[in-house]
């Protein structure tokens, strides 16, 4: 493989999709900021007021992590999915689909560029965060590389996604029906120490809630589940995920006809 | 040097369909080679083939000597295409398109942006580098389409109709254009259905139908085999009946111009003389239809006839 080419195309790949992103900021940055917004105000302010505190963290500062990670997670897995279903649809992915880039670095330079974005929305909703409660990182590290890895890993879901999709409401499914759902499951209003022992086992199986957790331990220092199971079930997907991705770039499937 | 060898290429899509039945094909390196077809030939399933966008069921496809199975990095970099449908990312600058496409092959920082300058001046779109392509004719869409093919200057360069739509005075310039590469040693690949336009610049032509080659030869010898032509001829006075003329069938278009039909045993030097001995002047000459439609038309009909007597 010629390393010096895919480092060109990647980096080319990654300035496409931030500036797609930026000339679209109303689209891209602005509605999460506002979407999450309203959720520090309903759930945090005005019905957190009535619940107090959970997990000895006053219950905005509780949310805050969950929404963050929320926000990134959607937005990683939507702009990859968005971008490479559009390429396929107008069919301007076959200038990728001829050059002699690899397989990996079309894969690379759109999770990448899921993972760019997923970040600036989740810096600016820490952002948003702050003028409703304070926030101090106890663990930057682990912050820092729990919502890259969680980013990595829903940009590659989306990638799948993308590649599968044959039509726009085949981009929306699995955002709908299968995304939602498990974040909102996955711990980021309330802690599963709640849930009767049977439901808090379900919860266990759901990965959302590992990526949240771990995340609020990065920022806040508490969790309910292991930060190393966190970081061994995030690699495992980036690793099946990212292995799926290039058998399917490879075998063409969605792609090549 | 051969710039695509093809051997016992086919292709059958899931539905069944056998678009390709074992096709070979040899393309020297430097030619100006037409690959022409009916619609639903083969000629797109193909040229997606070569250039990686279908997977194909069985045989083999060497660009420059590079397998696309064993060495494909190779075999993409020496090969540009401008396919058949407007395939541009109509969101994006005519500029980014390009420059996008360099940096796919590679290419980054003052390469790239002097390559993207040369090749949109080329096809006289510099001017709206800064526009979205949506905002572009088909026809500029086209000629966008072929800068971005260029950018990387690729050895083999396969244009699939690439002036559909293209109005004639920048077709031109177009074709001017391609001459131009073909002589700096660009080996070009062209399908059309303007086949004045394959007439003009190609000098071997493959004609492709139903999945097969039908024919593979020179322009020259191709059109050779033309047996019958007419010729349209304007007077400069007026007939009131038409002329007989020994050996030509011939008859009035109008009382200007005469229509004659010449077969293989004649030449036009024959039918000259005897217009003269007639007092007949004539004051310009020409086919009455293009010599390459013709006969392309009497090879797919000849094809299609014979199989229909077979079954």
């Amino acid at each position: 493989m010629n390393v010096a080419l895919n480092l060109v195309a990647v980096r080319t790949i990654i300035r496409k999709e931030m500036i797609r992103v930026l000339r679209i900021w109303v689209q891209t940055i602005v509605p999460p900021a506002i979407t999450m917004t309203l959720y520090f105000i309903i759930f945090g302010n005005l019905i957190g007021r009535r619940i107090g505190s959970m997990g000895g963290f006053d219950y905005m500062q509780y949310i805050a992590p969950g929404l963050i990670m929320m926000s990134v997670i959607t937005t990683s897995y939507g702009n990859v999915v968005s971008s490479f279903f559009g390429a396929k649809f107008s069919r301007h992915i076959e200038e990728m689909l001829i050059s002699p880039m690899s397989n990996a670095t079309i894969i690379v330079g759109h999770v990448s560029g899921g993972v760019l974005r997923g970040l600036l929305v989740g810096l600016v909703v820490t952002v948003v965060a702050l003028f409703f409660t304070r926030l101090e990182v106890a663990h930057p590290l682990i912050m820092i590389s729990i919502v890259l890895l969680s980013s990595i890993v829903f940009s590659l879901a989306g990638f799948i996604n993308a590649v599968f999709a044959k039509k726009f409401d085949d981009i929306s499914i699995v955002p709908t029906f299968v995304l939602t759902p498990l974040t909102y499951l996955g711990g980021v209003f309330y802690s599963i120490s709640m849930l009767p022992e049977f439901w808090q086992n379900v919860s266990r199986a759901n990965p959302i809630l590992y990526m949240v957790n771990a995340f609020r331990y990065g920022i806040l220092g508490t969790s309910d589940i292991s930060i190393g199971h966190a970081y061994v079930i995030l690699v495992v997907f980036v690793v099946l995920l990212f292995s799926a991705c290039v058998w399917l770039m490879r075998k063409g499937i969605g792609i090549r006809e | 040097m051969r710039a695509l060898t093809i051997k016992n290429l086919s292709k059958t899509y899931k539905q069944g369909n056998q678009a390709l039945k074992g096709i070979d094909l040899v393309v020297e390196a430097g030619e100006f080679y037409a690959l022409l077809g009916p619609n639903g030939a083969g000629k797109t399933t193909a040229i997606g083939i070569i250039s990686s966008l279908v997977n194909k069921s069985g045989g083999e496809v060497e660009i420059f000597g590079h397998s696309i199975d064993t060495d494909l990095e190779a075999a993409k970099s020496c090969l540009g295409l401008v396919p058949q449908e407007i395939n541009l990312n109509l969101w994006d600058t005519v500029g980014n398109i390009v420059s996008n496409q360099a940096g796919y092959y590679g290419l980054g920082g003052e390469v790239a942006r002097r390559r993207v300058e040369k090749y949109l001046r080329a096809v006289q779109l510099w001017d709206r580098r800064n526009d979205i392509s949506r905002t572009l004719s088909g026809g500029m869409k086209r000629r966008l389409m072929i800068a971005r093919a260029l950018v990387h200057e690729p050895r083999l360069l396969i244009l699939d109709e690439p002036t559909a739509g293209v109005d004639i005075e920048i077709r031109r310039s177009m074709w001017d254009y391609l001459r131009k590469i073909n002589a700096a040693g660009t080996t070009i690949i062209l399908t059309t259905h303007y086949l004045e336009e394959a007439e003009s610049l190609c000098r071997r032509i493959a004609i492709i139908d139903e999945g097969k080659i039908i024919e593979d030869a020179k322009m020259s010898t191709v059109l050779r085999k033309l047996q019958r032509e007419v010729f349209v001829l304007s007077l400069d006075h007026q007939l009131s009946e038409v002329p007989r003329l020994d050996g030509f069938q011939t008859w009035l278009r109008d009382d200007c111009e005469l229509e004659v039909e010449k077969g293989p045993d004649r030449d036009l030097n024959d039918l000259f003389e005897q217009l003269s001995a007639k007092g007949i002047k004539v004051v310009s000459l020409r086919n009455k239809t293009n010599r390459l439609e013709e006969l392309f038309m009497r090879i797919v009909e000849n094809k299609h006839n014979a199989a229909e007597n077979v079954a």
